[in-house]
């Protein structure tokens, strides 16, 4: 199956990884597990400060659906539960112990119980995402498909995150065979132009071209599937879908990703070799530029990724490192009026739309926050049957019904990171669309 | 610059809570974001890197815009007025200087009043200041007739500013566009001094600049000699009673309102909307389509009771302000339709309603405007069906896969 998208967004930005650049192994000693990561998951601690921990020990579970939990992904000592306002868990962090030795089994599974409740567990459900609500997926209720998606399009993106070297084929068949005993449908994975790994047995192979969000699992379902109320479908990426079949066939958990390291704040942009939840001073020490103005680092994309400290952790899901300038110490002169080709626009009325050369874009917001003035900016950016701009105003109306006939099940914030970074009116559209995620939930549960 | 920078940085604590002015806190903001692009970044949960596009880049292209059709109306004022002086030699500067005199004070009055009351409703709601007034302000003073009293010019953008827009929230909320609700309101509020034969040529001497007409003085703009006119052969003549041709209404050395005559100006302006995308190319198609076929239709079946179906579809486009509606009043964004589909039937309907208003109303010659206006008011209407569709695509689609 091939499906071609259209609609989108081509950012060329500064800083991008060469194809053939080396995977470089940087080692840790510690690792940290935000549960803000992990939307609808309620966290519940259930280690102390102090305890030892094994790979695949528990540290967190949800308060409704006890069964998901989300694991440590090395072996060692708690050294610290890190709480916020009004208690509120920001992250368990993990010191790095002796390597134990295991003594791993494959894992047999049956039926489709067995399966949710191995990923639920093993702390996998809690790297899927469930439509409607963009949300941890909840274990329970009939699955109507299930994407999982090879292709990332997002700004910087370098395929070495995506089909990263510590699975293989047979791990993600391994995988598959098990996301059928879930589902009452198909399994679709999609995948870029020029994929080498073949058809995965048991899915349907899906080629994906075009501008980001095309690689968003959301946009493919809605052009193949769309999610109409009260279906569900969870999506994944490759690497997800990695580890559950690595688990499944050897009983060991590979918490390794090969994250990429990007972004006109760079040096040497590259590729290494971690694990989830690593501290980014390490992963980030040789490849800064030196600089004297104030930076932005961002676990993620510059779309839809998490602005981190200097001292922060590698955040879900656990690809990519982006640095930008932030831009708040820097004045420009009427900025509106100019007509310097540096300046990174979707709109021709700057010169630099017709630039072929990288931007190095910052955090500024280049302009007020303003009414919907323009019409139809939206739709550019959101290769779906969604009539974004109406969408949003329901959200904002708090209005259900009206939220749930525009189709509110299909979409996730995500999906609208695009038209964000290309709105007039710096409308916060993930934010908007996040909150009405969260409204409508609490509404109908 | 960087003098400028920190003077802004010293007095600006002033304007914050708890400062002198922070009355004028809004003011205040609206100069330091006009002169220096702010510096605030984004928010967690957003995006991390913006567009450079904001809402004073779009507005200052619709002004560029803009520009060509009000520096063609400062020309075409003078050369009005020496024509009906009689006058057969043009001294262009003599005209330009003329023109530009005349329109100077309008042009102040309509951005006095109306900044000065977005001003003082972006303060009193505590908002930054919205740009959308910098195109009215230039817009409204190029539908109207150039002499319009100052007065009146006044009064018309208040009532428009505040009862068009603020009432509904401002920028980006109007129902109806805000310039064309000031030109309805000078229409009906002021029929003597906005219609008939004797508004449209400027008649007074500027700062004492050029020779005043005698009071007596007529002139007619095209539309409004159809009106009048009953044969199949109508003939247009100019201020000084030499025939106008298609070429010279296409220039626009016609009389007419200041900066809606020249349909060449126009298409200018048009260009650089589109060259940039901040137009919607399908409004201003179907508004083009719509005019045409409501032409061709009218002038199929010709009627002397309804002279202006005698003129030609494609001369209908060159006349009067349609094609200034066609490129800067249809495709306003927060005005038209808003969904794809609807854009192109609100369009064509604005081009349809236009025609047929100045064909088969002959009290009224002008249609191009209230079309606008009525379309405005439906647009939702329209897009309500539009969105309608796709809801409806949304629940068939829900059926059929659970059958």
């Amino acid at each position: 199956m091939k499906l071609k998208l259209k609609k989108g967004l081509k950012l060329n930005i500064a800083g991008s990884v060469a194809p053939d650049a080396k995977i470089e192994d940087v080692a840790v000693t510690s690792v940290a597990i935000c549960p803000e990561d992990y939307p609808g998951f309620v966290p519940k601690v259930c280690v102390h400060e102090g305890d030892s921990v094994s790979i695949g020990t528990a540290l967190l579970f949800d308060k409704v659906h006890t069964d998901i939990k989300l694991v440590s992904p090395i072996a060692g000592t708690v050294r610290a539960v890190v709480r916020g306002e009004r208690r509120k868990i920001l992250r368990i962090e993990i010191a790095a112990g002796p390597k134990e030795a295991t003594n791993p089994s494959p894992m047999k599974v049956n039926d489709g119980t067995a399966a949710r409740r191995l990923l639920a567990e093993n702390g996998f459900l809690a790297l899927m995402r469930q439509r409607p609500y963009d949300i941890v997926p909840s274990p329970e209720g009939e699955v109507r498909n299930i994407f999982v998606t090879a292709i990332d399009t997002a700004p910087l993106a370098a395929s070495a995150s995506m089909v990263q070297p510590f699975f293989d084929k047979a791990d993600y068949e391994a995988a598959v065979n098990i996301l059928n005993m879930v589902t009452s449908g198909k399994v679709y994975i999609s995948h870029p132009a020029g994929w080498q790994l073949g058809d995965i047995k048991g899915a349907e192979m899906v080629e994906v071209s075009g501008p980001h969000p095309a690689g968003n699992a959301g946009v493919q379902a809605a052009n193949i599937s769309p999610v109409n109320k009260g279906e569900i479908i969870w999506t994944l990426d490759l690497p997800t879908l990695g580890r559950i079949g690595k688990y499944v066939r050897t009983g060991e958990w590979e918490w390794r990703t090969v994250v990429t390291i990007a972004g006109p704040e760079v040096n040497t942009p590259g590729l290494s070799a971690t694990l989830v939840g690593a501290p980014v001073e390490n992963l980030l020490a040789s490849h800064m530029k030196p600089a004297s103005h104030h930076r932005r680092i961002i676990s993620g994309n510059v779309l839809t990724g998490t602005a981190i400290g200097n001292d922060g952790y590698l955040r879900y899901p656990y690809r990519q490192i982006t640095v930008i300038a932030e831009g708040d110490d820097r004045d420009e002169f009427m900025g509106w009026a100019s007509l310097s080709p540096d300046k990174m626009s979707e709109s021709a009325s700057f010169p630099g739309h017709f630039r072929k050369a990288p931007f190095v874009p910052d955090a500024r917001l280049n302009g007020g926050r303003r009414a919907m003035i323009m019409s139809g900016q939206y739709e550019q950016y959101i290769p779906m049957d969604i009539l974004p701009e109406y969408l949003l105003k329901a959200i904002h109306a708090r209005d259900i019904e009206a939220m749930e006939r525009l189709g509110i099940y299909e979409v996730a914030p995500e999906d609208f990171a695009a038209a964000e970074y290309a709105d007039t009116s710096k409308i916060p559209l993930q934010s908007i669309v996040r909150e009405g995620l969260d409204y409508i939930r609490k509404e109908l549960e | 610059m960087s003098r400028l920078r920190n003077y802004l940085d010293k007095v600006k604590p002033n304007f914050e809570p708890g400062g002198k002015y922070h009355a004028f806190h809004s003011v205040f903001d609206g100069f330091e974001t006009f002169l220096y692009t702010p510096r605030t970044t984004s928010a967690p949960g957003s995006v991390h890197i913006h567009d450079s596009i904001d809402a004073k880049r779009t507005m200052i292209i619709v002004v560029l815009s803009l520009l060509p059709c009000f520096l063609f109306g400062m020309y075409n004022t003078g050369y009005q007025h020496w024509l009906a002086l009689g006058e057969t030699v043009m001294p262009f500067w003599d005209l330009v200087l003329y023109g530009f005199l005349t329109i100077l004070p309008r042009v102040v009055v309509a951005y006095v009043v109306g900044l000065g009351i977005e001003f003082a409703f972006a303060q009193w709601r505590r908002e930054e200041i919205q740009e959308g007034f910098l195109v009215t302000g230039i817009i409204v003073t190029m539908i109207c007739p150039a002499e319009i009293p100052l007065w009146m010019l006044a009064v018309a953008v208040a009532f428009a500013v505040v009862f068009a827009k603020e009432v509904f929230g401002g920028t980006g909320y109007n129902v109806v566009n805000i310039a064309l609700i000031a030109r309805a309101f000078l229409f009906f509020a002021y029929p003597a001094q906005m219609s008939g034969d004797k508004v449209y040529v400027a008649t007074g001497a500027p700062f004492g600049f050029g020779t005043p007409l005698p009071d007596t003085f007529t002139g007619a703009t095209p539309l409004g000699q159809i009106a009048t006119q009953n044969g199949p052969d109508i003939v247009l003549t100019g201020i000084n009673g030499q025939v106008i041709d298609a070429w010279q209404a296409f220039v626009g050395l016609i009389p007419g309102s200041f900066g809606e005559t020249s349909t060449l100006c126009i298409l200018i302006g048009a260009v650089l909307l589109l060259a940039t995308g901040i137009a919607s190319w399908r409004i201003m198609l179907s508004v083009v389509v719509g005019g045409l076929v409501t032409g061709l239709i009218a002038n199929a079946f010709t009627s002397p009771l309804y002279p202006a179906s005698f003129i030609p579809a494609g001369e209908q486009l060159l006349l009067g302000g349609f094609a200034f509606a066609a490129v800067f009043m249809a495709t306003d964004p927060v005005t038209a339709a808003r969904t794809t589909t609807g854009k192109y039937i609100y369009g064509f309907l604005i081009g349809a309603i236009a025609i047929i208003i100045r064909t088969y109303n002959t009290g009224y010659p002008e249609g191009a405007m209230l079309a606008v206006l009525l379309m405005n008011c439906f647009a939702p209407l329209i897009d309500h069906c539009v969105v309608q569709a796709n809801i409806n695509r949304r629940l068939k689609r829900a059926k059929t896969s659970r059958a």
